[in-house]
């Protein structure tokens, strides 16, 4: 993993001075709310409806041991021992106390950890394939591209009042698990024609109000040019973006306004002035920069049958929970923070502690947030499995059900967020409560639920195989579905079933749509698969029988 | 003539030297800020008119198409309207780095303290202050960094070294 030299140290240091000095300000009415509002979001403190919210940087989704750890001991100390994993490998405290948060800084810059830029108008987390580095389908690891990324966008002088925000994802693999195309701009590893490394460039792909998936404007850029056209995207993006409007405020919309191709255009003529200029890469220091990232020592070893002789729930675990790791003998294995009956992507402080001396013991001390909102030791020797797997079973975060419905995204909702419409968390624990037969789970494949309290789309719901979104009607909750949306290499955005269902009856609405796919789906087909195949009107009549024709001639 | 008015320029306090034409109407001061329309519409006979002179540009304005004027233009403001107002940042830059302009590049309108070390890294160097706001308390905050990640305009005591000029 990344570690700080001087510069950065001295850098988030400095960061904290200037926040301290910020907050005492406004506590001394020296700056008014308005004032203060972009500089707290920008160190990643929102205020929300009950509380401040105070989301810490998971650069990449990469902590070691001694960072997860020091994120426990924040949520014991200024908050009540929980956390909650977000969907951009973040993770937010929902208690904090504003005076506070100046100390939880210095404490997280202990550890070369910060929160800036976790929110606010400005260029986000760069996120990353959470397989990045042990996946046998990978081109080239993002993760060193993604720290480049991360230090040009920090604290960056021209970009730090964007008209929005600005999100960044990368991946270097074929299939896409950082949801690279609803990104403000997704970064794709590829090799050129010489054997190369370079990036394909996608832009204004987006979810919120207006969901877009993202439009190639670059085939192949030489990675020694990556900051400099990025920097051109965001110039453009700052000079034409809307200001006007917050709903219209997004990168998607001067794309979607000027179309993809004229976009273009203006971002290469920027380029041209701008390739050759301090911001091209020097290959030496990108190579100092992967060296942070070489693979652990791994041992010689053979791969093992994992399951022979083994209990059935382990066996289950294996199967879901763990995925293939490049190197023989090793293994993926996912932290769930999906059990059911609790809020997906919480984890308590003990957990954290926990997990922290799993990974040093079994994963060379290192943890991985994913865009699921699930953890990750991504390089378990084989024949450690059974041993992690009791030892997470322990901590109930072993339920394997990972790819599976009840692994559901979902934002905080009502219950936090004072955006959100409707609430989330009880939604989720009815469906994993109305779908708690793993039996049947596994029977019905892989299908992803992404649930939002709102349109603002925190929890994905356009790119779900299943898509809930919450909205009030008249101050009652009512939840809209969408079907056959995914956020991966074949990005799609999902498609309106109908009109909202009530709050009690999102689970049997649900089963209704599996029941379908279970009737009609061929051999190995998945749920998207056969939405895809056999259109939404099948799912419609079923949902609402003869009303179904009814909306449709409305 | 308006009363003096007190900016940081490169980093020290000073009075103003210049005025704007409404403060100013008959350019005594030989120093004059004109807005952007004005200077459009009567370039030529401002062109030859014996005082410094500078624009106001509004954040909308494109600032490429100040390039034939920049010989004549010892001053150009730039004008923040909000506080989330943030294209002044680019026009600045672009004047600076691609543009090559040299004189006073001045930010008006809503700038406050913690707005100026992003500035000054954009290549401002001097600052007309929101009402209100002195401009001695926040000298410091051209000083909140030393440290910087990327090459802009001007550089930070120490910068990272991932750029093949940026040593």
């Amino acid at each position: 993993m990344y570690r700080y030299d001087a510069i950065d140290q001295a850098l988030v240091d400095e960061r904290v001075a200037q926040f301290r000095d910020q907050t005492r300000r406004f506590l001394a009415g020296e700056l008014s709310e308005d004032e203060f509002k972009p500089l707290r979001l920008r160190n990643g403190l929102y205020i929300q409806r009950f509380a401040p919210m105070l989301r810490i940087a998971i650069p990449y989704g990469l902590l070691s041991s001694r960072q997860l750890r020091t994120l426990a001991h924040v949520g014991r100390r200024y908050d009540r021992s929980f956390g909650h994993f977000t969907t951009r490998q973040n993770l937010q405290f929902n208690w904090p106390k504003l005076e506070d948060v100046p100390d939880i800084l210095a404490e997280l810059a202990q550890v070369q950890m910060h929160a800036m830029q976790t929110s606010g108008n400005c260029v986000r987390n760069v996120t990353a394939d959470h397989l990045a580095g042990v996946t046998p389908d990978e081109i080239d690891d993002p993760r060193p591209y993604c720290e480049i990324v991360r230090q040009w966008s920090t604290l960056h002088p021209e970009f730090s009042y964007l008209p929005r925000k600005f999100k960044i994802a990368v991946t270097g693999a074929a299939a896409d698990r950082a949801a690279s195309q609803v990104h403000d701009i997704g970064l794709h590893l590829k090799r050129g024609a010489d054997g190369d490394i370079g990036f394909e460039v996608l832009v204004g792909g987006g979810l919120g109000r207006t969901p877009m998936i993202g439009h190639v404007i670059r085939e192949f850029l030489p990675r020694e040019h990556l900051l400099s056209y990025l920097e051109a995207i965001l110039r453009i993006y700052n000079l034409l973006g809307r200001r006007d409007n917050l709903n219209k405020a997004r990168i998607k919309i001067i794309v979607k306004a000027l179309g993809a191709a004229e976009f273009r255009r203006r971002v290469e003529e920027e380029w041209a002035t701008l390739r050759d200029s301090a911001l091209k890469l020097d290959l030496a220091e990108v190579e100092r920069v992967r060296a942070h990232f070489t693979p652990p020592r791994y041992e010689t070893l053979e791969d093992t049958d994992l399951a022979a002789g083994r209990d059935s729930a382990f066996k289950a675990w294996i199967r879901y929970n763990t995925r293939a790791h490049k190197v023989r003998g090793y293994r993926v294995a996912f932290v769930s923070l999906k059990p059911h009956g609790a809020a997906p992507g919480d984890m308590t402080s003990d957990q954290m502690d926990r997990v922290a001396d799993l990974a040093d013991r079994y994963s060379f001390g290192f943890i991985r947030a994913t865009h699921d909102q699930n953890l990750l030791l991504a390089d378990v020797r084989q024949a450690d499995l059974y041993d992690l797997w009791r030892a997470l079973d322990a901590e109930q975060l072993a339920t394997p059900n990972i790819g599976t419905l009840t692994d559901m995204i979902c934002c905080p909702g009502l219950d936090f967020c004072s955006l959100a419409n409707a609430t989330s968390i009880p939604v989720a624990k009815q469906i994993q409560a109305h779908f708690d037969n793993l039996d049947y789970l596994y029977d019905l494949g892989p299908i992803e639920i992404k649930m939002s309290g709102c349109m603002n789309a925190c929890g994905h719901h356009h790119v779900g195989h299943i898509g809930i979104l919450g909205v009030d009607k008249h101050g009652e909750e009512w939840y809209q579905i969408t079907i056959g949306g995914s956020a991966h290499e074949d990005a799609a955005l999902g498609e309106v079933i109908g009109p909202s269902v009530p709050k009690a009856d999102v689970a049997d609405t649900i089963q209704k749509l599996v029941d379908v796919y279970v009737e009609e789906r061929v051999e190995e087909e998945r749920f998207i698969d056969t939405v895809r195949r056999i259109g939404v009107e099948p799912f419609q009549l079923r949902v609402y029988g003869e009303r179904a024709q009814h909306h449709s001639a409305a | 003539m308006a009363n003096v008015r007190n900016i940081i320029r490169r980093r020290e306090v000073v009075a103003d030297d210049w005025r704007y034409l409404e403060e100013d109407p008959g350019g005594a001061a030989r120093a004059l800020i004109l807005p952007l329309a004005r200077w459009h519409e009567e370039r030529a006979q401002w062109w030859l008119w014996a005082g410094r002179l500078g624009v106001r540009i509004a954040p909308a304005d494109r600032v490429e198409l100040l390039c034939p004027d920049l010989t004549r233009l010892s001053l150009i403001a730039i004008e923040f309207t909000s506080p989330s107002e943030g294209r002044g940042y680019s026009q600045g830059r672009i004047l600076r780095d691609r543009l090559g302009f040299s004189g006073e590049l001045r930010a008006v309108g809503y700038v406050k303290r913690d707005q100026l070390f992003f500035l000054a890294r954009c290549g401002f160097d001097a600052f007309e202050l929101s009402p209100g706001v002195d401009p001695q308390a926040v000298l410091t905050a051209f000083d909140d960094f030393d440290v910087s990640y990327q090459p802009a305009t001007t550089l930070t005591r120490q910068q990272r070294h991932f750029y093949v000029h940026g040593r």
